[in-house]
């Protein structure tokens, strides 16, 4: 029983490693959630620890990706910068996911006027690029872990319960939800059981897809001195302090960036597997 | 004479090796130069397979393992796909079942026409009389039109007027009136009748009904899980089948004539064979009531049984000289005969019942200030529904039917009228009616693919009701389940199975299930048996009739298969336009007087015996627009029988029949009885032409 449940367990898994392309991906992704949980045990020095007399380093055998001018090991911050970028943009993300997916199965199922405002509002919203968007929620709010995390969650609420109603304007007419109804289903276990699970296909790609994207926003942000601030070894900040000394420790930037853009390309690639799998386009 | 087409020992495969399906085996056929010859089989024969073979569509997956195809002289197999192009541009045409998926939608249907015609001169005019000759009224009008803009009957003509535009040596239709109306299919076969006789066209005609086939063709083939069976004279056929599979068809199909003699139909026993995996002897073996060792040990050879007709069985000479009967076997019937207590007791009653859907008004129509539009869907409809019978509604779609049901249901909140259950008012709105009055109502849907939710195993779907609408226990839901599976016939081992681990007949079955679940005093069932095949449908028919005695409810049952209403309803009720037209009993309906509408959709059932030739009472053109109904009688623009300014202007009383039918008309029943005959089926012709 325990070892059926299990199996059953890992197939839920196996989405991730259709292709060839979703493998690789999934397995990037998984190397850097690794690195997430045990970066600071793995971390040779800390985020912000100065050693004077190693500034400027090239990459060696000690100092796998160099120092930066202050000293700091590149390795160590990008290490200690993993964690903060997935729980910023995973959380974001996870809280875009159920938010949009609650309000995109209740106004939809719902139908009528409630639906028609709440989807205009998306739209609007939607209509602004999301990096303008959260550079001006920022501004407004001042720049902190908490406020990124919220503008994530604001700015992809409206795509992912976009693709949550596309499914549920197919579901709610058939057959078998008015089937429920005639059992005197209520409200809440018609959403859940009877349509939910036609969702998740759909949400489990665009919730990948929002991560690639989020991870791509929190690093803008950073870079762009909206969203983390110094000394936090965030990804998009390494990259920006280390842009003035591009010439001097080049090194100081091309890992970080290297960093971002393998994980970006990892979840994406995750997701396009997911959507093959799946049978949806992404 | 040389035949139009010849087919030598064709055999199909999808895949390779092992787990190949070899979807059809060996079949030998010939088509005599102006010959109609049909090709019956249920889904899975192979029949469109052989259709898309001789066209040399098959989709990549196909192969064709060996066997010839001559069209004329033409080994049409040893074309290349390039050659195959002047084949299909004059010579061989298909006529296929979807014509709105051939047809291209951006392009005006006249241009699509001209397209498959050579030489630009005098090609709008070659156009225009193609579409007149297969019956448009107005051929100018359809020619600039774009398909969408046509009924499903027009486009179908225009896809005939298409394969005629080459003058084919061989036209192929693929079940091309199957999701027409009675009385549009009734039309289109017309044409085809018309058009073979005035041009000598071979024709091949692939159907899953054996009416269409036995009304149209001249010689008929059966096909089975992709062998041919039976070969022969349509007439031989259909009197005399000499393989059991034919005779089990035949048995398995309801008539108009089974009335409500209520013998219960013989379905076919057991399943289909799986291509991958067939039995080793004859492929029917295995569902044969006459099978013997030798059967399942040796595939018989398809012989010669006469002069013009071949059948695939060891047995058959016992068969034709009548020694061995090889019908299925009856089914035994569960409940007793006498009547269930409380027969007769009124369990709904529809007063006036009315439901409009409005039209959105534009912002046009809004500046113009013109006043909101409605579509009327249901028109003031009085029924009443009694214990243990079974009312048939029968009527063409856009009638209404289906959103009657949805009002009664409560899904579709109506929008005037008084319902009664059990004499006690009910809501008009489901989202009003409580528990108790729920699980007295229910519903069964017409496709079990949308009505299962694919992602629940039949155990969850079962479940549910069974704990909120009878209210079991934990223990008793697990008996009841096993219980409710067993009546619907599908085994224990079907409850942990999802809906598409499930063949159609099963998935219908199970929503049967879930329907009587709670045990309901009247079930509703729309068009609920209409996807099925002839075999599966009728132990479906079956299983609904058999629960009924059990356990007394009261059936609404829709559909717009005239005989199956016949084969299971005590009353019937017809509807035209969201109105009532006739009600009364089965037998009082289907007999003389009717409404006229009542015998136009009579006289449009084909019916599976090549010597019944109905008389043709035909309607011309669709149903006009609910949204703007016709004044007075509302069938008055269609009506075969109309009669004058008293149709358009005044609304038809109703006259009260003999037999206690009701029919809304203003022709007098006695002169009805003298225009229609007094005994179905051995009238004198009519000859009424019908009204554009």
């Amino acid at each position: 029983m325990g070892r059926a449940r299990a199996s059953r367990a890992l197939a839920a898994f196996r989405p991730l490693y259709a292709t060839r392309l979703a493998t690789f991906g999934s397995t990037v992704v998984l190397l850097f959630a690794l690195m997430a949980v045990f970066g600071p045990a793995l971390a040779p020095y800390g985020a912000n620890q100065q050693v004077y007399t190693d500034a400027r380093q090239p990459p060696s055998l000690e100092r796998p990706f160099g120092t930066d001018h202050l000293g700091r090991d590149v390795f160590s911050r990008v290490l200690l910068g993993t964690r903060d970028i997935f729980v910023l943009a995973g959380l974001g993300t996870l809280v875009a996911v159920l938010v949009g997916t609650a309000v995109g199965l209740l106004t939809t199922y719902l139908g009528g006027a409630t639906e028609e405002i709440t989807f205009r509002v998306f739209d609007s919203v939607l209509a602004m690029p999301a990096l303008l968007f959260a550079l001006l929620l920022l501004g407004t709010f001042g720049p902190s872990r908490n406020n990124v995390l919220a503008v994530i969650a604001v700015a992809y609420v409206p795509i992912v319960a976009r693709v949550v109603r596309s499914v549920v304007l197919n579901v709610k007419t058939k057959d078998y939800v008015a089937a429920a109804r005639m059992q005197g289903e209520s409200l809440s276990r018609i959403l859940l059981r009877e349509i939910l699970p036609s969702v998740l296909p759909a949400l489990a790609v665009e919730g990948a897809l929002r991560f690639s994207y989020a991870i791509f926003l929190v690093a803008s942000l950073g870079f762009l001195g909206a969203g983390v601030q110094p000394p936090n070894p965030d990804w998009g900040l390494m990259i920006s302090e280390a842009r003035n000394f591009v010439s001097i420790t080049p090194w100081a930037l091309y890992f970080p960036a290297a960093a971002i853009s393998l994980l970006v390309i990892g979840v994406n690639l995750m997701a396009e597997g997911l959507a093959t799998a799946l049978g949806r386009t992404p | 004479m040389s035949a139009a087409l010849r087919i030598e020992g064709l055999s199909v495969a999808y895949g390779t090796g092992v787990g190949a399906r070899r979807v059809l085996r060996d079949v030998d056929l010939e088509i005599a130069a102006g010959e109609t010859y049909g090709l019956v089989g249920e889904s899975g024969s192979g029949k469109s397979t052989l259709a898309l073979a001789v066209m040399r569509q098959l989709d990549g997956a196909a192969r064709i393992e060996g066997g010839r195809i001559r069209l004329g002289d033409d080994d049409l197999l040893a074309r290349t796909p390039d050659q195959m192009r002047s084949v299909w541009r004059t010579r061989l045409k298909l006529v296929p079942q979807d014509p709105i998926a051939s047809l291209n939608p951006r392009v005006r249907v006249g241009e699509q026409i001209g397209e498959a015609l050579d030489g630009a001169r005098g090609r709008r005019d070659r156009v225009h009389d193609l579409l007149a000759r297969v019956g448009l009224a107005d051929p100018v009008r359809v020619a600039r039109s774009y398909p969408h803009q046509l009924s499903g009957g027009m486009q179908q003509r225009v896809m005939i007027a298409l394969a005629l535009g080459g003058e084919p040596e061989l036209l192929i239709l693929d079940e091309p009136t199957t999701n027409l109306d009675v009385t549009t299919e009734a039309t289109i076969l017309d044409l085809v009748r018309d058009l073979v006789r005035e041009r000598g066209t071979a024709l091949l005609y692939v159907s899953h009904s054996l009416g269409v086939v036995a009304q149209l063709c001249d010689r008929v083939a059966v096909l089975y899980a992709g062998e041919l069976v039976e070969d022969a004279g349509v007439e031989d056929l259909f009197a005399t089948p000499l393989h059991p599979y034919t005779r089990a068809l035949l048995d398995a199909v309801p008539s108009l004539d089974t009335g409500t003699g209520r013998a219960p139909l013989r379905p076919i026993v057991g399943a289909f064979p799986q291509p991958q995996a067939l039995p080793s002897g004859c492929i029917f073996a295995p569902r044969c009531p006459v099978a013997t060792d030798l059967t399942h040990e040796v595939r018989p050879p398809l012989e010669r049984a006469g002069p013009t007709r071949r059948v695939r069985c060891h047995r058959w000479r016992d068969i034709a000289d009548g020694t061995l009967d090889p019908r299925q076997p009856a089914e035994v019937r569960a409940g007793a005969d006498e009547p269930a207590p409380g027969a007769g007791d009124v369990v709904l009653e529809l007063v006036g019942i009315e439901k409009e859907f409005p039209i959105r008004r534009s912002l046009r129509d809004i500046v113009a200030r013109r006043p909101a539009r409605a579509v009327r869907a249901v028109d003031c409809v009085d029924l009443r529904l009694t214990r243990t019978r079974t009312l048939g509604l029968i009527g063409e779609s856009g009638s209404g039917k289906s959103t009657l049901a949805k009002v009664v249901i409560g899904l579709v909140p109506a929008s005037g009228g008084r319902m009664e259950l059990l004499g006690v008012p009910l809501a008009h709105d489901i989202a009003r009616r409580d528990h108790s009055v729920l699980r007295r109502l229910q519903m069964v849907f017409q496709s079990a693919d949308e009505a299962l939710n694919p992602t629940m195993t039949v155990r969850e779907i079962l479940r549910r009701p069974l704990q909120r609408l009878a209210l079991s226990s934990r223990d008793g839901v697990r008996e009841r389940l096993a219980a409710l599976l067993e009546s619907v016939r599908l085994r224990p081992e079907h409850a942990d199975r999802r809906p598409g681990e499930l063949s159609g007949g099963e998935r219908q079955r199970v929503a049967i299930a879930r329907a009587f679940a709670a045990e309901p005093d009247l079930l509703v069932f729309d068009e609920s048996v209409s996807g099925l095949d002839v075999s599966v449908q009728a132990s479906v028919l079956n299983v609904v009739r058999d629960l009924q005695v059990e356990r007394g409810s009261a059936y609404l049952f829709i559909s717009h298969d005239l005989a199956v209403v016949a084969a299971l309803a005590d009353d019937i009720a017809v509807m035209y336009l969201g109105a009532l037209v006739e009600t009364g009993p089965t037998q009082a309906v289907l007999a003389p007087p009717y409404h006229p509408y009542t015998e136009a959709l009579i006289s449009a059932v084909p019916v599976p015996d090549p010597r019944v030739r109905r008389d043709a009472i035909r309607l011309r053109g669709d149903p006009p627009s609910p949204s703007d109904p016709p004044s007075g009688c509302p069938f008055h623009t269609r009506c075969p029988r109309f009669l004058g300014d008293v149709c358009v202007e005044e609304a038809p009383p109703w006259l009260e029949g003999e037999d206690g039918n009701r029919i809304a008309c203003h022709i007098p029943l006695d002169e009805l009885v003298r225009l229609q005959g007094s005994v179905a089926g051995a009238r004198p012709p009519v000859s009424v032409e019908a009204r554009e």
